[in-house]
């Protein structure tokens, strides 16, 4: 690997780093109600906003009301996205005349996009209008990324030393995040796409006469604007089939440098956003620094395995000096998308920008780790919440090892909250675990169903990889599946939706319920939970979580894969 | 009391037939791990006996699997037992002495009672009897003191061999079941039930009856119920995944994946730690009335503590004489002396004591009293607040400062500005000053000092660093209350208290969200010990106290609060870290198992097997006969619990994390390896 390459993959990781400080004390001043720059602009704005819906912005909410707004407004968007997708093709904007959506597909994609996960089972160029493309999947991919915020804004504001049940206003924080975050955000990259070469259009497709003298036919549309909430918003649907592989899509390295930042920065912010928020920095720095931990275990092997090249194909008398470059741009070398590929899917955007299913297994396998522990940095707020159960867990086993009732900012965790946290963490296991199961044992019994394009392990991890993504609420596939079909379509949906408002709802009433406790001050005995010792203690218990429940079924997959190819 | 030893040849005897006795479903329901490997046993017997039968896989292989499985509840079982047999062996010795005692009981027809007495057994006494005791006899049941007083040997409970003054009235008036009296006599009140004594409901705690569990047990339940879930889950989906690898696992094989997984070494040994924390109780001498006030315990944050007994020795001393203007030392020594030659209060004595270091002769004051036979002594009395001698016309007195300079005062005379002086600085060195007049005249005062108890200090310290807040309690004035606080290194006082005091402060503590502990043993005390998180109620104290405190000190050890404080952390401590330790595990078993299931099929998977373990069948075996002994070879930590030290919680977490998390991950690799080894040199 040439040093560009690594410095590269360094410039990722610390531009977002020292982006994300200051964006974290501008989302804590946001939902602290605090005065920002942006007032003059945004203050008008959302008081007609809530003066047609009739909102009442200031009225205080318990958890329970916060969930069941939120529940009631992502119920409504769903129906909507449904109905767009499934009329298509009498709907204006369909230039190249695209047709309606099968139900079960329209039911896998309006679902996948509402809860920010964005699992294609089509593709863009063939399967949506450019009316889909804005209305329902673009409009999705920013009430979802700010339901996800807004829920982080509850957990924060139950996290404050306090007893209340009251913890603000959901749709007041909805709204902020949407335009006063992600808006401005989305206006600045997708500029920078504009200009390097990303479309932005309405017109149907182009046409171009090859060298060859053959005529083809290229897709376009309004790109630029869907590529930038597409990944500030943590969703990683792509306007195009093979997502940020596209020229179109991703042009250059700048670009990839642009969007790598844009989807990882509204993650970091969020947890200097609550150590600003809560005034309590070193928190935050725990939080991040045991992400970071994660994560740094996870991209190394990634990134050492890629630039390594395939043996087998070394085998073949291939060059391998410049990586595993099969199924990777040229433009993007094999270190940087080894990089992009771990950041895509420890923060649960699953856009890519090489294929998945060509990693090496090394790769494969932390991939699928990212997505298996699912609380590395995580998707705009709800990685912070995912983050929360672990925490919970964690303060609860360390205090007894301490010899003291176990408690987190000054309230008491007991059995109803361990009982939640175990059913969250324990959830997505389940989740993954069991749809997996299903698809083997009907895969085995009908061997013609022709999904798989590999056999053997790597198959497995085809079907491993698109419940996990799915469970993770990541989207990126590993592809080779063949996915558009009833089966595929329905059970990820099903795996969609509860993996997307369980663990919403789980932390949320915890917060909740701690929120209205008795607030116990610190003193000598508290342990303290801004400290790298319970940093490693959170560590430990989020990897035995996650290796414990995992390891047999990706022995079967990559391990396996890892150990053939030897 | 006797301190039995961790394994006694009877207490393993008994365990033994337990182990086999709770195997009973019904019993093993309560603890979700241990159930689930009961149900597994019960499979696997099925599997073998089948496999005996069609042959279709190997009968000796289950049965060894079986056996283990087995083996694994009933070590279980065992440390479970064991932990009761001791309790119950604990509190039997002291039941013992109370069974069956000859009890004079005074007959009676309602209130009323009569001079006649019968004898009977003490099982036939019942609340509200009245039994007389007199010297020799042997206390039939726990009661209170209605007439008389006596001198008592509790060294039957307290291991104490100095007898103890108890009588009727006042806060030293309960007498326990089983002490003996030494002189006089006294009639006693039931206060209990037959079967409902304090000593019975811990008897019953013990044996697992009536135990509930604590709060921070049922949360730890649902953790562990959490984590056997996901294995179920994990063990069940491994059948789709192995049949679309074309690798066929057997049931016994699915089954040792299971139970070596699920958190059986913490399971097995939960129950097991909470008796052993009531007992480790016990042991201290403190009858607890829940397993829920031991946890407690090990989360005070503020402690309320008496000054007088327990942070001071509670006799005050004289330590200097400071005569006024006009005085010469000699008569003013002299004066003191014969003010306090009667006296047989410490002070007083202690007063006599310096005059004759300091050189007064003490016969020439005797001379002087019987010279003056007409001399009356004047007691100490709350009103006047003072004593002294009254004898031809000379009249000394010492008191409280204010209770002199009224006296004086009233006579007409000054009261000398340098003894007030003086006074306030005895006060300040958390001193008592005694002011002495002679005639109504000023003629000194003495400093009596108060002594702290050795060791105190340390004590406090380590409290501290426990992050227990200590508040003294006294009826001082603020000024030698803060002197003393400051000495004792107490962190906060109450100074001029009141028995409401104490409650206002308690109530102030809770609201700010801290867990307050205390002892008492007056009946004053009472709503005090009631609202307190902790309250230690001395068994000396009186009946209410004993019924307001949630626990019962039988020494009557007033630093005791800091061992019960130690035995709630430790408590908590060895769930925490042996949760730990059983989860760790799990690694180095997947490596053992998880290889071994699938070898055979896809032999890369030999890259694995980092252990290196001989054969897949040799790999499964050791990893569950590892899990099932590791539990018998925890029961000596579970039952003694793990140390605990006052470094801090992140320090402590720290080591704990090392020791049982790096611990449990690393030894059992090194134990399964080794049984591996054996296994193969057998085979």
């Amino acid at each position: 690997m040439s040093y560009t390459e690594l410095l590269g993959v360094l410039l990722f990781f610390f531009a977002t780093f020292l982006l994300a400080i200051p964006l974290g004390k501008y989302i804590a001043k946001i939902y602290a109600g605090e005065k920002t720059l942006l007032d003059p602009i945004f203050n008008p704005i959302e008081r007609t906003f809530f003066k047609w819906s009739g909102i009442d912005a200031t009225k205080q909410m318990n958890w329970k009301q916060h969930l069941s707004a939120m529940l009631t407004i992502n119920m409504v968007w769903f129906l909507m996205a449904l109905f767009i997708l499934m009329n298509q093709s009498w709907l204006p904007w369909n230039p190249d005349g695209n047709p309606n959506m099968t139900a079960d597909l329209a039911f896998n994609t309006s679902i996948s996009f509402l809860v920010n996960c964005n699992l294609q089972h089509y593709s863009g160029e063939s399967g949506v209008s450019y009316f889909s493309q804005i209305f329902a999947l673009m409009f999705l991919q920013f009430v979802s990324a700010a339901t996800g915020m807004a829920a982080a804004a509850v957990l924060f504001n139950a996290l404050r030393e306090r007893i209340s049940d009251q913890l603000g206003n959901f749709y007041n924080y909805f709204l902020k995040s949407a335009t006063r975050i992600l808006l401005p955000l989305c206006i600045i990259v997708s500029v920078i796409l504009l200009f390097r070469g990303t479309p932005m259009t309405m017109e149907g497709k182009d046409t171009m006469i090859s060298m060859e003298g053959d005529t083809i036919h290229v897709s376009r549309g309004p790109a630029a604007a869907f590529i930038a909430i597409k990944h500030l918003g943590t969703n990683g649907g792509g306007f195009f089939g093979v997502n940020s592989a596209h020229p179109f899509e991703n042009p250059d390295y700048f670009t990839n440098i642009v969007e790598m930042v844009a989807q990882t920065i509204i993650p970091f912010a969020m947890i200097f956003a609550l150590g600003f928020y809560l005034k309590r920095r070193k928190l935050a720095w725990m939080i991040f620094g045991v992400m970071t931990l994660e994560f740094v275990l996870l991209v190394v092997p990634a990134i050492i395995s890629e630039v390594q090249g395939n043996p087998a194909i070394q085998a073949m008398g291939i060059d391998q000096s410049q990586g595993a470059m099969e199924g990777k741009e040229v433009r993007f070398g094999a270190a940087a998308s080894g990089y992009w590929s771990i950041i895509t899917t420890v923060i649960s955007t699953g856009s890519v920008n090489a294929m998945h299913d060509s990693s090496m297994p090394i790769s494969g396998l932390t991939q699928l780790l990212s997505m298996m522990v699912n609380a590395i940095y995580g998707g705009c707020g709800v990685g912070i919440l995912n983050f929360y159960v672990f925490i919970i867990l964690a303060v609860f086993i360390s205090g007894l090892m301490v010899g003291r009732t176990p408690e987190f900012m000054g309230k008491k965790i007991e059995a109803r909250e361990v009982k939640i946290s175990m059913i969250v963490a324990l959830f997505h296991g389940f989740l993954i675990l069991v749809s997996t199961a299903l698809a083997s044992s009907i895969f085995i019994n009908n061997p013609e169903i022709g999904w798989l394009n590999n056999p053997g392990f790597h198959g497995f991890s085809e079907m491993l990889y698109e419940y996990t993504s799915s469970s993770a609420n990541n989207g990126s596939g590993f592809e080779g599946l063949g996915d558009n079909t009833p089966w595929w379509n329905i059970s990820t949906g099903i795996v969609l939706l509860l993996s997307r408002f369980i663990p919403i709802i789980g932390p949320i009433a915890i917060a909740g319920i701690l929120a209205n406790k008795k607030y116990i001050p610190e003193s000598a005995g508290t342990l303290k939970t801004d400290t790298a010792t319970f940093g490693l203690m959170v560590f430990a218990v989020i990897v035995i979580t996650a290796a414990l429940s995992f390891f047999p079924a990706l022995t079967l997959g990559p391990i396996a894969e890892y150990f053939s190819m030897r | 009391m006797k301190k039995n030893k961790l394994f006694d040849r009877k207490i393993i005897k008994d365990s033994i037939v337990q182990s086999f006795v709770k195997l009973n479903p019904r019993y093993l329901i309560k603890n979700p791990v241990m159930f689930v490997v009961e149900v597994c046993t019960a499979v696997m017997l099925v599997e073998t006996l089948y496999s005996l039968l069609t042959a279709h896989s190997s009968p000796s292989y289950n049965l060894i699997i079986f056996i283990t499985l087995l083996f694994t509840l009933l070590f279980a079982n065992f440390a479970e037992a064991i932990a009761e047999a001791r309790g119950k062996a604990q509190a039997n010795s002291l039941r013992k002495t109370r069974e069956e005692t000859p009890a004079k009981k005074v007959q009676a027809i309602g209130e009323m009672y009569f001079d006649e007495i019968i004898v009977v057994s003490s099982s036939h006494l019942k609340k509200g009897d009245v039994f007389v005791c007199e010297t020799g006899d042997v206390i039939p049941m726990d009661g209170e003191i209605v007439e008389g007083i006596a001198t008592i040997d509790e060294s039957a409970i307290t291991g104490e061999s100095a007898p103890v003054i108890r009588e009727a009235g006042g806060d030293k008036s309960s007498v326990t079941g089983g002490t003996k009296v030494l002189s006089d006599k006294i009639k006693v009140k039931v206060t209990t039930e037959p079967g409902e004594s304090f000593l019975d409901k811990m008897i019953a705690l013990v044996e697992g009856a009536s135990r509930q569990k604590t709060p921070n047990e049922i949360a730890l339940t649902i953790l562990l119920a959490g984590f056997t879930l996901i294995f179920i889950l994990v063990t069940i989906t491994l059948k789709p995944f192995a049949d679309y690898a074309n690798t066929p696992i057997t049931i016994a094989s699915f089954i040792a994946l299971f139970v070596c997984l699920i958190p059986t070494t913490i399971g097995g040994l939960l129950s097991a730690i909470g008796i052993a924390g009531m007992d480790r109780a016990l042991r201290a001498n403190v009858v607890t009335k829940s397993g829920k006030a031991v946890e407690t315990a090990g989360d005070i944050d503020v402690l309320l503590l008496d000054k007088t007994g327990t942070i001071t020795i509670g006799n005050r001393k004289a330590t200097h004489f400071y005569p006024a203007h006009g005085t010469d030392e000699q008569s003013f020594l002299q004066a003191c002396m014969l003010s306090s030659l009667a006296d047989e209060t410490p002070e007083g004595k202690s007063i006599v004591e310096l005059c004759k270091q300091l050189g007064v002769k003490s016969e020439e004051n005797h001379s002087l009293l019987t010279l003056h036979s007409s001399h009356t002594l004047v007691k100490f009395t709350a009103e006047t607040r003072s004593s002294g001698i009254d004898m031809d016309g000379i009249r000394i007195r010492k008191g409280a400062t204010d209770a002199i300079r009224k006296l004086s005062e009233k006579a007409g005379h000054i009261f000398p500005k340098e003894i007030e002086e003086k006074a306030k600085k005895i006060a300040s060195g958390g001193g008592t000053p005694l002011v002495v007049s002679e005639n109504e005249k000023i003629i000194g005062v003495i400093e009596l000092q108060d002594i702290i108890k050795e060791g105190m200090k340390e004590r406090f310290e380590r409290l501290r660093k426990m992050g227990v807040k200590t508040v003294m309690v006294t009826g001082d004035n603020p000024l030698t209350a803060k002197y003393i606080a400051q000495k004792a290194g107490v962190d906060d006082f109450i100074a001029e208290a009141k028995p409401e005091d104490k409650m206002e402060y308690i109530r102030k503590e809770q609201q700010a969200g801290k867990l307050v502990a205390m002892m008492g043993d007056g009946t004053n005390d009472a709503p005090a010990l009631a609202q307190a998180d902790v309250g230690v109620a001395m068994n000396s104290g009186t009946q209410a106290a004993k019924e307001a405190g949630n626990m019962v000190d039988l020494d009557n050890d007033p630093t005791k609060l800091i061992e019960i404080i130690e035995i709630g952390k430790q408590l908590l401590m060895t769930r925490g870290t042996l949760t730990t330790f059983s989860i760790a595990n799990d690694v180095a078993k997947y490596f053992a198992i998880v290889p071994a299931l699938f070898v055979t099929s896809i032999p890369a998977l030999q890259g694995l097997n980092i252990m290196k373990l001989s054969s897949p069948e040799s790999a499964i075996l050791s990893a569950i006969i590892f899990n099932a002994i590791i539990i018998p070879a925890l029961i000596p930590l579970a039952l003694k619990g793990v140390s605990y030290k006052p470094i801090g919680a992140s320090a402590l977490l720290r080591r704990n994390l090392f020791i049982y998390g790096l611990g449990g991950i690393i030894i059992p690799f090194i134990g399964i390896k080794i049984i591996d080894v054996l296994i193969s040199l057998v085979f």
